[in-house]
């Protein structure tokens, strides 16, 4: 969704794409695949985007993209009004500082030979943000806002369990006190107790501190607690973007229905949910027309033949399906 | 006489270099029954059933009894035991693609299976391998016959991997997270084909599995394991709507919701422990917003309660009435 409203957006993605060439075996002829297929979105200063998708579907590549470490072959991203600098550049590096990557897995974020307070500290040497004398408070002040001792500054990663090494990533990417956090599967790899507190704690980071966040995530049921607004990834393309509190409980596009309706909910029976048929479908090899098409109980001769755009439905409210009713113009010109 | 006991598992103990992890599980399958483990990780979930296998590594210490149809396999020689994996009870696990050999193309593999344990072979061998794979849905199976793991997607090396165990004609099937590293579409595909190849087979079900949703749909009974005990186990209906146990309770308020409103998630404050310094009496008590004093120097037992469910907690959760109570300690602790 593309808003000109009188609050300008943190950043903003326009058609973005990104091609890999992708070889079938040592000698198989090298095949573009489209993992990012002409994305287009905005992130207020501090909302909360959640991306949602299953594998394939190119959310973390967009995440990538939109800090600018995976360049775009086509389209262009903003940050507060200015374009992104290349990849690499001084530009591009201090800019960095407004704009942190927090990962999946912590243990292979994190040095394994040094310690968390060296860690966490590095990013206010790199962008010369604190003078040396005072970044042991900076460093133990970050340590308390996640939720770690500041007597732990000692321990190595492998000391630490895996909530406690999540909470190390993102007091790092606070440090440079970032205005964009883009957060890829953050909590995955955590037990639900301790997601439930991590959760929480971005949570509260991101009230007190007024930060965006890009939420990437396959686990709707984090998003939907995470997110302002959520957008759904299908083979590279947003299909449908809405509030949170109506993209799960009125889902439109028929692949987000599936997505919400596959979700098991305690106590209720898995008869009458919608069960997919089919597998994700490979992004080298990307079916005519509306790429759900082949796994769509509702598809007709329109979705094999044409590309639904992104249109908006309601207010504040877009999907890309032939068979939702749109309330006027396609909306990515 | 046939009992109607399939497994009988009695004080399953098991230590790794002289560190219990497990201590004493007893558990009961009966024929055609699904049990869910629930718990989170490091609580003893997959290293019991590895461990009534006979498939932990040598420096693991089983003690205990694990009796199949009443024949005691613990401790049994190796063709004992061949006898019992895989022909009776088989075994899937969390990643497909690793259990796979990556070398050997996928139909021989499951007619490998069919000759160990039914003694299939050929032209015999094949046509049952192919009806296998019909079965667990792989479209197209002639021709897939001869292809290899990696051209498969992950969701259908899953459907092989059951394949491949349902070859013994197993009395039962465990399957430890089989759904975790799939995505959400392809994990309610093979959810489904669990509970319907249950009821065609009539085969038992252990289902490990960190995701109550998922078990409350695919078991009849649950229980629920905290460092490497069951701390309460009951029918879903009584977990699901009346937990009494403080982990049970907090593990069903840790999950975010998709309907409702949208409100702060409950946490569970701390971590699990170690098993190394597991803290004196109950190993919850310091996590635990009902703790009082006895907890920290007496462990409960796992005792039968009058609605038939097992309970091993010295203050239950009594009714869903004071959770708003026990929401707010927990936030003012879990924020910690």
């Amino acid at each position: 969704m593309i808003s000109h409203s009188a609050n300008a957006p943190l950043i903003e993605a326009k058609d973005l794409v990104r091609t890999y060439e992708v070889r079938q075996g040592m000698f198989g002829k090298a095949t573009p695949v489209r993992a990012v297929d002409g994305i287009n979105l905005s992130v207020m200063p501090g909302e909360t985007l959640g991306v949602v998708g299953e594998s394939g579907s190119g959310k973390s590549t967009l995440g990538r993209m939109l800090l600018g470490i995976d360049p775009s072959q086509e389209g262009e991203t903003f940050f507060e009004g200015k374009p992104m600098p290349k990849l690499g550049t001084p530009e591009w590096r201090a800019l960095r500082a407004k704009m942190q990557l927090v990962y999946q897995d912590p243990l292979a974020a994190l040095d394994r030979r040094l310690t968390i307070a060296e860690q966490i500290g590095e990013p206010l040497a790199i962008h010369k943000l604190v003078p040396k004398e005072h970044r042991g408070t900076r460093v133990a002040e970050l340590m308390v806002a996640v939720g770690l001792r500041p007597d732990q500054a000692d321990r190595y990663p492998h000391e630490l369990s895996g909530g406690q090494r999540q909470r190390v990533v993102i007091a790092r990417a606070l440090a440079s006190r970032p205005k964009l956090l883009v957060c890829d599967e953050p909590v995955s790899a955590l037990d639900v107790s301790i997601q439930a507190q991590v959760v929480n704690m971005l949570r509260d980071l991101q009230e007190k501190n007024g930060i965006a966040m890009v939420f990437i995530s396959h686990d709707l049921k984090v998003v939907r607690n995470m997110a302002d607004r959520v957008a759904v990834m299908y083979l590279g393309r947003i299909v449908e973007e809405a509030s949170s509190d109506v993209i799960f409980a009125a889902p439109l596009h028929p692949y987000t229905k599936a997505l919400v309706s596959s979700v098991p909910v305690p106590g209720k029976p898995l008869k009458g949910r919608v069960i997919l048929q089919g597998e994700p479908p490979n992004p080298a090899n990307r079916p005519s027309g509306c790429a759900f098409h082949p796994r769509c109980p509702l598809a007709t001769d329109i979705c094999r033949a044409s590309v639904p755009p992104l249109r908006q439905v309601a207010d504040g409210r877009t999907a890309a399906c032939h068979l939702v009713a749109g309330v006027d113009q396609p909306v990515a010109a | 006489m046939v009992s109607n006991n399939l497994v009988e598992l009695r004080d399953l103990k098991v230590a790794f270099d002289g560190i219990q992890v497990l201590h004493g599980i007893d558990l009961t399958v009966r024929r055609g029954e699904a049990i869910g483990l629930v718990g989170e990780s490091g609580c003893g979930k997959s290293v019991t059933w590895l461990a009534a296998l006979g498939l932990l590594p040598g420096k693991a210490t089983v003690a205990g009894s694990v009796r199949v149809d009443g024949q005691e396999i613990l401790g049994t020689p190796r063709s004992v035991l061949e006898s019992v994996r895989g022909k009776r009870i088989a075994m899937i696990f969390q990643d497909p693609s690793s259990s796979l050999n990556p070398v050997l193309k996928i139909g021989r593999q499951i007619t490998e299976a069919l000759v160990l344990h039914r003694a299939l072979t050929g032209q015999a061998a094949k046509a049952e391998a192919l009806r296998l794979m019909d079965m667990v849905g792989i479209p197209d199976t002639r021709r897939r016959f001869d292809l290899f793991p990696h051209e498969f997607s992950g969701g259908q090396c899953q459907r092989l991997m059951i394949a491949m165990a349902l070859a013994g004609e197993p009395d039962l099937l465990v399957a430890d997270e089989p759904t975790t590293a799939l995505d959400a579409t392809i994990q309610a595909q093979i959810l489904d084909l669990l509970i319907e190849l249950r009821a065609e087979t009539g085969m038992a079900t252990i289902f490990i599995s960190h995701d109550l949703g998922a078990v409350s749909q695919v078991c009849e009974r649950a229980c629920v394991m905290y460092a490497g005990r069951i701390v309460e186990q009951g029918t879903i209906e009584a977990l699901f709507d009346n937990p009494r146990h403080p982990y049970t309770r907090g593990l069903f308020d840790a999950i975010p919701r998709l309907d409702g409103p949208r409100e702060r998630l409950i946490p569970i404050p701390g971590t699990v422990p170690h098993p190394r310094d597991l803290p004196e009496g109950c190993a919850f008590s310091p996590r635990c917003s009902h703790a009082a004093i006895d907890c920290r120097s007496r462990r409960p037992d796992l005792s039968p309660m009058d609605d038939g469910r097992l309970l091993s907690c010295f203050h239950p959760v009594s009714h869903s009435t004071d959770l708003a109570t026990v929401a707010a300690n927990r936030v003012a602790e879990a924020v910690s």
